[in-house]
């Protein structure tokens, strides 16, 4: 494995994404513009349980969202430039790790944005945090996989949500379990177990990813 | 050329229909005689399970030799354990009419489980319609059948054991093993799951035969 490759990926990623801000900044204006109407539709949530799913359906969508371009903007050209300069081992890798970065810092603002519209109901702000960041981690790494399918299947973009939602969802169960148990404020050792599972699931999907990645990348 | 173990099925199952029905049952509270469901539900759910994983081997051969038979396999399988999984559904639903109350519950995880898993397989058959180029579209669909099977096991596998299930043997419901220990009811059981597994692996020799010889009727064209 070569790590300065795998840097040059990222920093390739990072350098294409910021030099065409217009995406970046269409994400934030749908994340601001989703928060802000389920703010106005449900004026006030009471029940944690209603706060606690609606934050992850707008999250889902918002990662599905972002992941969708992640391949989407691979042109034949650059396709075959990748195919010579990359093994296809550090090319999902980079495309995983830059993700997970994009979709951490995209869900800290999704729930900046979110108890700001709605309000905020965590009683244990470290168990939350430490559930979004490892679940988006695990979205990065199922996302990548699902776009860079759906990319070969003709880049249709509700394909890429029929083929990622069903998968998504064991891991959105378990995070929407532990984000309730630290909205309940609930102590750290209820929650190991679906911690674990969790951790677990990251390097399941992110071995898994890599691995069969290899298959898809031959045209 | 008729094969042996297609009549062992049709006789398995025609036995667990009838004996099944007739044979003695221990009587429990709330089960009552719904408990003969276990001779049909589970074993349907075995077969499904089993023709799923039969997919997925053949997904895996197919990534490492390339073949279109193993495609063709592996695509029949898929079919054939979506197929399964309505009557699974069904039995299951009467049951939980009868025992729990009520049609369907999303209280149980392995509900749901299955409802996400017959997602999964739709979302399969629909990438495999999306792509025209058969030989792009075996292997993307195999790289997506391998993912989908090991989250599909996760999620009814692994999370019924964490949360609280209405199902026997999970979230501290007694296991069938005790029911099961009633050597009347074994004697049923493990036949009707050898011949629900045996008679999804026909259904699944006929879907192979048919698909190849399309297959091949196309190519002449």
């Amino acid at each position: 494995m070569n790590v300065a490759l795998l840097n040059q990926i990222i920093k390739k990623e990072f350098l294409l994404e910021f030099r065409q801000k217009s995406t970046l900044a269409g994400i934030l204006v749908y994340i601001i513009a989703t928060v802000f109407i389920s703010a106005l539709s449900f004026k006030k949530i009471l029940q944690p349980a209603v706060w606690n799913a609606l934050f992850w359906v707008i999250f889902m969508f918002i990662v599905v969202n972002i992941a969708s371009k992640s391949f989407m903007q691979e042109t034949k050209g650059k396709g075959l430039y990748n195919y010579l300069y990359y093994n296809p081992r550090q090319f999902i890798l980079g495309k995983i790790i830059y993700n997970m970065l994009l979709m951490a810092t995209l869900s800290l603002l999704t729930f900046f944005f979110y108890s700001w519209f709605v309000g905020s109901m965590v009683q244990d702000m470290g168990m939350f945090l430490v559930a979004l960041l490892f679940s988006s981690t695990a979205f990065s790494g199922v996302l990548s996989l699902m776009s860079a399918i759906a990319s070969k299947a003709n880049n249709n973009m509700s394909l890429m949500a029929i083929l990622s939602f069903p998968v998504l969802m064991p891991l959105i169960l378990v995070s929407i379990k532990l984000s309730k148990h630290a909205i309940d404020g609930l102590a750290w050792s209820v929650s190991y177990k679906y911690l674990i599972i969790l951790i677990m699931l990251n390097f399941v999907v992110i071995a898994l990813a890599t691995i069969l990645f290899n298959y898809l990348w031959r045209e | 050329m008729i094969k042996w173990w297609k009549i062992l099925s049709a006789l398995l199952i025609f036995y667990t229909l009838t004996w099944g029905m007739l044979n003695s049952v221990p009587r429990l509270d709330i089960l009552n005689e719904t408990i003969r469901n276990v001779y049909y539900h589970v074993p349907i759910w075995f077969a499904m399970i089993f023709q799923m994983g039969y997919s997925v081997v053949y997904a895996i051969k197919h990534l490492s030799k390339n073949d279109v038979q193993s495609d063709i396999i592996s695509n029949q399988a898929a079919q054939t354990g979506l197929f399964f999984s309505i009557p699974g559904l069904l039995t299951g639903s009467m049951w939980a009419k009868f025992t729990w109350g009520t049609w369907w519950t999303f209280e149980d995880p392995k509900l749901n489980g299955v409802a996400i898993a017959m997602l999964i397989y739709l979302a399969y058959f629909i990438l495999r319609s999306s792509i025209i180029d058969e030989l792009k579209r075996a292997r993307i669909a195999a790289v997506y059948n391998i993912f989908a099977f090991v989250m599909m096991f996760v999620f009814i596998m692994i999370l019924p054991r964490l949360t609280d299930s209405l199902h026997p043997g999970n979230g501290g419901n007694p296991a069938f093993a005790k029911y099961d220990l009633d050597s009347n009811m074994r004697m049923v059981f493990y036949p009707a799951v050898i011949g629900w597994v045996l008679f999804s692996l026909w259904i699944l020799d006929i879907k192979k035969r048919l698909a190849t010889l399309s297959y091949s009727k196309n190519n002449e064209e």
